[in-house]
């Protein structure tokens, strides 16, 4: 019987090691898996390399995990907020590399490694400093830029509603990054509020399904954070 | 000059804004013409993560924090609103599908080119969001800006000196002393909105040459 369900957020991350690629889902603090970052910061894994839209808000979540100083390297598209405080200390101090990509095209390289495409090119970014160095090319009457795929070891996410199979849904904004992120990882950790037994989503409205899917832990009350 | 206000600016922007349009409103200044969107037509708002149809803020202590746009401030849903992911969001926004995006900017050029994102300063923390994807995506790039900087110099100019967001990109900027629009041969005013300034003024501290055919 297949059953994805793990007892808790510590038991669903208890093999990330130091060094591993992670994607966190969240945009700001919707979405953002602060249970299963929690269980990561206690898990204790260093070196990690995140990929999120962001690079963290006030003192929860991926901040935290920078505070920590588990982070060495950030792969996002706007990671200077207002309450970004860990990222900025850390970034000047020169502790943290930070890859900074268009947001279409973070999305796009995560949708890729998810897909099995091998690169692909987009008109983002062409003649920008953040195309310096890239392979271009013309097609058409438009120019583009080559953008090779994110793979991750690890993808935490946080969705709404899951099966033992696991398939999910989610709630409002609080999607945005799940689905490709799911895709793209080795090992995709969903944390949930609520559990389902199979046949209770209906498979028209599953949006990320099972096969993404290989850990869920329910987390009831999640945390708000706003 | 009698510059026109924030809101002022808003409002003239939002009246270009036709029935069925969808519309991006990058952070800051551009989100303010939501406000000022002609009742009576249905304009459908974007955001990139993952909503359309978005509504006004709700009101205190009903905030959703599953529910918010790119500027991360809680909006409400309109009935026929949709949530999808962040690589579909960016179809949207990259495959020519939004009608219209209304960015700020640091430096607009002659030709178009945006420069938004970045101020080159070597201790600034650099960020670019979807701005890059907006400029190159959607069908007509409106910048609305203040004209001048600080110590009055145009953010109109030849040639941009803060990085570039986007190379030809724009088609129309929005100031608080008039609109204009970006064209293969050059910048067209199309209107003044300071209400006491000439065009001879205008052209002065504008910087670069705006071409004028008054109406016939």
């Amino acid at each position: 019987m297949i059953n994805k369900f793990v007892a808790s957020a510590e038991a669903a991350l208890a093999d990330i090691p130091d060094g591993a690629t992670v994607m966190l889902g969240g945009f700001g603090n919707a979405g953002m898996p602060v249970e299963l970052i929690d269980a990561l910061i206690a898990r204790g894994a260093k070196e990690l390399t995140i990929v999120n839209n962001n690079a963290g808000n006030a003192d929860h979540g991926l901040a935290a995990l920078i505070g920590a100083g588990r982070v060495k390297k950030i792969i996002c598209s706007f990671p200077r907020q207002a309450d970004s405080w860990h990222f900025d200390k850390a970034y000047r101090s020169g502790q943290l590399e930070l890859e900074l990509v268009p947001q279409g095209t973070l999305a796009e390289r995560i949708r890729a490694a998810g897909a099995g495409v091998g690169a692909f090119y987009t008109p983002t970014a062409f003649g920008t400093d953040l195309a310096k160095g890239k392979e271009t090319r013309r097609i058409g009457d438009r120019d583009y830029v080559l953008e090779y795929p994110i793979h991750a070891d690890y993808a935490l996410i946080k969705a709404e509603r899951a099966d033992r199979w696991g398939n999910l849904t989610y709630r409002k904004t609080a999607r945005q990054f799940g689905p490709i992120m799911a895709a793209a990882a080795k090992c995709t950790v969903a944390q949930v509020r609520e559990t389902v037994e199979l046949g209770e989503i209906d498979p028209e409205a599953v949006v990320t399904p099972g096969i993404f899917v290989h850990r869920v832990v329910r987390i009831a009350a999640m945390r708000k954070v706003a | 000059m009698k510059k026109i206000d924030r809101k002022q600016l808003a409002a003239r922007v939002a009246r270009d804004i036709p029935e069925g349009a969808y519309i991006n409103l990058g952070i800051g200044l551009p989100t303010l013409v939501a406000d000022f969107l002609p009742k009576g037509r249905e304009i459908i708002l974007h955001s990139e993560n993952g909503v359309l149809g978005f509504g006004p803020r709700p009101p205190k202590g009903e905030e959703d924090e599953d529910l918010i746009h790119a500027g991360k401030e809680p909006v409400t849903l309109l009935a026929g609103g949709s949530f999808f992911h962040h690589a579909d969001s960016f179809a949207m926004v990259r495959g020519r599908h939004l009608d219209y995006c209304i960015l700020g900017a640091f430096q607009v050029s002659a030709q178009g080119d945006l420069a938004n994102w970045h101020t080159g300063a070597p201790d600034a923390i650099p960020a670019v969001g979807g701005a890059m994807d907006l400029a190159v995506g959607a069908k007509n790039v409106l910048v609305m800006m203040e004209h001048l900087t600080k110590d009055g110099k145009s953010k109109i100019v030849e040639r941009c000196s803060y990085p570039l967001t986007g190379a030809r990109c724009v088609t129309r900027i929005y100031t608080d002393l008039a609109v204009i629009d970006v064209k293969p041969d050059g910048l067209h005013l199309v209107e003044i909105l300071a209400g006491d300034l000439s065009f001879v003024e205008l052209q002065r501290v504008n910087g670069v040459p705006l071409k004028y055919r008054a109406a016939a």
